[in-house]
C-alpha cells in the first residue's frame, strides 16, 4: 500500500480525538455530545449562511429514499445511508463518488443510523441484519457477516461503532419476542469476538426479574441504537430496548432487567459493568435506545463524571458514568401519567393501572415516546441538554389476553396532543430554562450544538439556528423535505460548513465568502 | 440458506405430559386481516384449524404458543423457516420418536392444512396492524350520561348532533373518535386521518402592521410563515417575524384535547358505553 494512501487511512487516533476536518462517528465523537467546537459560524454572523450546495441521491428502483443516517465526514468525503444504500460524496460539491447498493432482501426498511469507519473500511448493517464492510474508496464490497436470523424479523439499524478492535453491532426488530444482543465482530473478518445478552440466561444475575428462563429469553430488549464511549473508564454504554411481548404483562411479570436500561459494557469483553434501568417493567414500547450523553459537570461543587438520556419514557436521566447511580430522575413532559413518582434508586415506578388493557387506557406519552432516536445535544458552552419532545396521549389497548401472549400483543391509538417543543435542560436538575413550542411538524427531531453559541435543530421543512443559550431564533432555511437526521459541522480549507439529511437529499451551507 | 436443522430439532424438545392428552377440540380462528397478509389459501386456514385443533392442540395449545412439554410453534425456528411445508411436514408425518412427539397419521391435505393455519398464526404475530381489538364496551352507560351531560353538552347533544352515533360506528371507533375526532383510527403509532365536518377545521386570524385582521381556514402555520385561505376562497400568505403580524389560531377541537388530562379511564370507558346506547 503507498504511503499516501496510509496516511489517509482514519485511526483510533482521530476516533479518540477528530480533528475539525472530521465526523467521524455517529455522533462526532464518542461522547454523544453533538457538540462541534467550531465557532467561525456563530450566534453573530449565522444571520448570513447561505447554501453551499444541495443534492438528492436515487436508490434502487423499489427503494424510497429516507436519510435517517448521520454522515460521516472524513478526509473530506462525506458517507450516509439509507437501508440498503450508502453513498460516498464529495463534500465539498455535493457530487456522489459512489453508491453501494445491497441485494433486495426481505428486512425492515424502518431507517438506518449510518456507517461506522476504521482504516479506509465502512461497517453497514443490513435491513436483513448483515454486517457488511465495504472499501470507502470504491464502495467495493469486501465481506459481509450475518449477524442475526432475518427469519426472526430481526432488523437493523444501527450505526456499527469502531472501539480499538472491534465493531460493536446491536440489533433491531420486536415483533417476534426474539432475543436481544449486542456483539462485538473483528473488523478485518467480521468474525465474532463477544455477544452479551440484553436478558439473563439461566443462572446470571438479573434472571429474578423474570417469571422464567423461557420469559427472559424471548424477552427481546434489543438495542437499535449506537452508544457512546467513555475511553477514560473502556466503558461502552449504550440504551436497551423494550421487553417483549410489547404490550402484555402476563407472562413476564418482575422487572425484566436488562431491557429499558442504560448499560454499560467493557468492549473488549462484552461484560456488563453496571446498569440503569429508566423503565422497569415496560409495557409502552418505550424503549431505552436514546442516546446516552456523557460528559463531565459540576454537581454539588464536586466534578463528576456524567452520562444523560432524555429517555422515551419523558424522563430526563443524569448518571455518575462511574457506577450508574442517579444523580437526577425527573419528567421532562407534565403530561406523563403512569408513574407513581420514583424509588429509592431514581427509577419511575410504573402504575400498573396504566398498563394496556383489552377496552383500553390513557396514558401520556404515545408509544412513540416523549422523545425518540433523534438526537439530543449537550453544549458544555451552555451547560444545556437539548432534546426535541412531544406531549402525546394514546389509548393503549391489550390485544392478547391468553396467558403466552406473542408480539406486541396490544396496540395504540393516539388521540391527542398538548404539543412539539425543543426544550433546553439544566443537567443538575433536569428543569427546563428555555423552550420553544411549535405550532405542528414532529418536534422529536435531531439537534446540533456549536461553540458559536449555536443549536441547529428543525421544524417541518425548516432547517434552524437558535442562540443556544437563550433560545432565540436567528436563522431559517426552507429545505425541499423536511430534515430527517442529526446536522453535522465541519471545517474544510478554512471554512466551517454544516451539513444536514432531509429526505432524499443533503443539503451543505456555510457563510458566503466576503466580496471580492 | 441452508439452516442446521439441528438447531431447530433442539428447540422442539418436549416429553409427552399427562395434560397433552386432554385435547382441544374448538379451532382458533385466525383474524381476516392476517389471513390475506400472509397470502394463504382461506379454505386451507379454515380446514387447517380444524385439523390442528383435533390433532396438535392437545399438546402445543390452542394457538400453537406451546403447553407443558410440548414447545411454542409460533417462536420456533422450523416453523419460521418453513415455505410450503417443506420442514414443518417431516417432522408432522415422521413425528420426533427422540423427543416424545409421535409419528401423526394425517393425509398429505391435512398436513398442507395445518402449515396453512400454522403460517398464518406467525403472521398474525408478527403483524401487528393486522391485531383485532377486544370489547370496549366494558363501561357503565348510566354513569356516562351524567359525565355527558356535564361536561360535553356545551358543544353536543344526544338529540342532535350525536343522534344514532351508536350505530354509526362499531364501539371501538367510537372511542377513539369520541376522544379524537380529527384522529382515532386504529393504528399502532398514532391512528389514520379521519374525515372531520368542516366544524372541526382549525382557523386563524392575522392582525397585520396596519390594523387590518385576515380570517380563514389554516393552511400552514411555522415560525416563519403564516397561510390561509379565507371565506371566498382566495389564498393568503404571510412572512412571520416573531409576533409581527400577530396571529391567532382558534382549533374548534380544543376541548377534546384538554379533556384528555382530565379524564379517567372510567369515565372514558363510562362515555363510550354512553354514546354507543345512542341507537
Amino acid at each position: 500500500m503507498a504511503a499516501s494512501a496510509l496516511a489517509q487511512d482514519l485511526t483510533s487516533r482521530e476516533l479518540l480525538k477528530p480533528p475539525a476536518d472530521m465526523w467521524p462517528t455517529y455522533n462526532g465523537d464518542y461522547s454523544g455530545q453533538r457538540f462541534s467546537p467550531l465557532s467561525q459560524i456563530n450566534d453573530k454572523n449565522v444571520h448570513q449562511l447561505s447554501l453551499v450546495w444541495a443534492s438528492r441521491f436515487t436508490g434502487a428502483a423499489a427503494d424510497r429514499v429516507v436519510i435517517k443516517s448521520t454522515p460521516l465526514l472524513v478526509n473530506g468525503i462525506l458517507y450516509f445511508t439509507s437501508p440498503n444504500n450508502v453513498w460516498a460524496v464529495d463534500a465539498r460539491s455535493g457530487q456522489e463518488l459512489w453508491h453501494y447498493h445491497y441485494p433486495p432482501n426481505s428486512g425492515s426498511t424502518i431507517g438506518n443510523r449510518g456507517v461506522g469507519i476504521y482504516g479506509h473500511w465502512l461497517y453497514f448493517e443490513s435491513p436483513d441484519s448483515h454486517l457488511v464492510s465495504l472499501d470507502a474508496r470504491t464502495g467495493a464490497e469486501r465481506w459481509k457477516v450475518e449477524i442475526a436470523d432475518p427469519k426472526l424479523d430481526y432488523t437493523s439499524t444501527v450505526a456499527p461503532v469502531v472501539i480499538g478492535n472491534h465493531i460493536v453491532v446491536g440489533i433491531g426488530g420486536d415483533h417476534l419476542d426474539n432475543p436481544g444482543f449486542l456483539q462485538a465482530r473483528d473488523p478485518e473478518t467480521g468474525a465474532l469476538q463477544w455477544k452479551w445478552n440484553t436478558t439473563p440466561r439461566k443462572g446470571e444475575p438479573g434472571i429474578e426479574t423474570w417469571p422464567d428462563e423461557y420469559a427472559a429469553a424471548h424477552g427481546t430488549g434489543q438495542p437499535w441504537m449506537p452508544g457512546t464511549y467513555d475511553p477514560e473508564q473502556n466503558l461502552y454504554i449504550v440504551g436497551t430496548g423494550n421487553p417483549n411481548p410489547v404490550m402484555a404483562e402476563q407472562s413476564r411479570k418482575g422487572d425484566n432487567l436488562y431491557t429499558c436500561s442504560i448499560v454499560a459494557l467493557n468492549p473488549d469483553t462484552g461484560k456488563l459493568q453496571w446498569y440503569f434501568q429508566v423503565s422497569p417493567h415496560d409495557t409502552h414500547d418505550w424503549d431505552a435506545a436514546e442516546t446516552p450523553v456523557l460528559f463531565d459537570g459540576v454537581i454539588n461543587g464536586e466534578k463528576r463524571k456524567l452520562v444523560a438520556q432524555a429517555s422515551r419514557n419523558g424522563y430526563f436521566f443524569v448518571l455518575d458514568r462511574t457506577t450508574g447511580k442517579r444523580i437526577v430522575s425527573t419528567p421532562y413532559i407534565e403530561t406523563l401519567n403512569w408513574a407513581k413518582g420514583v424509588n429509592e434508586k431514581g427509577q419511575p415506578i410504573p402504575d400498573p393501572a396504566k398498563v394496556p388493557k383489552p377496552d383500553g387506557v390513557l396514558v401520556s406519552p404515545s408509544s412513540n415516546g416523549a422523545t425518540n432516536w433523534p438526537a439530543p445535544s449537550f453544549s458544555p458552552q451552555t451547560g444545556l441538554f437539548y432534546v426535541g419532545t412531544s406531549r402525546s396521549w394514546s389509548m393503549y389497548y391489550l390485544t392478547d389476553t391468553d396467558e403466552r401472549p406473542e408480539g406486541w400483543a396490544g396496540l395504540d391509538n393516539t388521540v391527542g396532543n398538548y404539543g412539539n417543543a425543543l426544550l433546553a435542560l439544566d443537567y443538575h436538575t433536569g428543569k427546563v430554562v428555555w423552550r420553544h413550542d411549535w405550532f405542528g411538524g414532529n418536534g422529536v427531531v435531531s439537534n446540533l450544538s456549536t461553540a458559536g453559541n449555536l443549536l441547529f435543530t428543525s421544524n417541518q421543512l425548516n432547517l434552524i439556528a437558535f442562540q443556544a443559550a437563550t433560545g432565540k431564533i436567528l436563522w431559517h432555511a426552507s429545505l425541499m423535505a423536511a430534515p430527517s437526521a442529526g446536522p453535522i459541522s465541519y471545517m474544510l480549507d478554512g471554512r466551517q460548513y454544516v451539513v444536514v439529511a432531509a429526505g432524499d437529499g443533503l443539503y451543505c451551507f456555510a457563510l458566503n465568502d466576503p466580496a471580492p | 440458506m441452508m439452516r442446521d436443522i439441528r438447531i431447530a430439532a433442539a428447540a422442539m424438545i418436549f416429553v409427552y405430559s399427562p395434560i397433552c392428552l386432554l385435547a382441544q377440540k374448538k379451532p382458533e380462528a385466525a383474524s381476516p386481516a392476517a389471513i390475506a397478509g400472509s397470502k394463504e389459501d382461506p379454505q386451507a386456514v379454515e380446514r387447517g384449524a380444524k385439523a390442528y385443533a383435533a390433532n396438535c392442540a392437545g399438546c402445543h395449545g390452542p394457538k400453537a404458543r406451546g403447553n407443558v412439554g410440548a414447545p411454542d410453534l409460533i417462536r420456533s425456528l422450523l416453523v419460521l423457516d418453513d415455505e410450503k411445508g417443506i420442514l414443518i411436514g417431516p417432522v408432522i408425518r415422521n413425528g420426533r420418536p427422540d423427543a416424545g412427539m409421535p409419528k401423526l397419521n394425517l393425509t398429505e391435505q391435512q398436513i398442507s392444512d395445518i402449515v396453512a393455519w400454522l403460517h398464518v398464526q406467525t403472521y398474525a404475530a408478527d403483524h401487528r396492524t393486522t391485531y383485532e381489538f377486544l370489547d370496549v364496551l366494558t363501561g357503565d352507560a348510566k354513569k356516562g350520561e351524567v359525565y355527558f351531560n356535564a361536561n360535553c353538552a356545551g358543544c353536543h347533544s344526544a338529540a342532535g348532533d350525536l343522534r344514532g352515533i351508536g350505530k354509526r360506528y362499531d364501539p371501538f371507533t367510537l372511542q377513539g373518535r369520541w376522544l379524537q375526532p380529527r384522529g382515532g383510527g386504529r393504528g399502532a403509532r398514532g391512528g389514520e386521518a379521519v374525515q372531520t365536518s368542516k366544524r372541526a377545521a382549525i382557523t386563524v386570524t392575522v392582525t397585520l402592521g396596519s390594523g387590518q385582521t385576515v380570517s380563514g381556514e389554516l393552511v400552514r402555520l411555522d415560525d416563519f410563515n403564516v397561510a390561509l385561505r379565507d371565506a371566498a376562497g382566495d389564498y393568503h400568505s404571510y412572512t412571520r417575524r416573531g409576533d409581527n403580524p400577530k396571529v391567532e389560531v382558534h382549533d374548534p377541537l380544543k376541548a377534546h384535547t384538554d379533556l384528555l388530562s382530565k379524564y379517567t379511564d372510567a369515565d372514558i370507558h363510562n362515555v363510550t358505553a354512553y354514546l354507543a346506547s345512542l341507537k
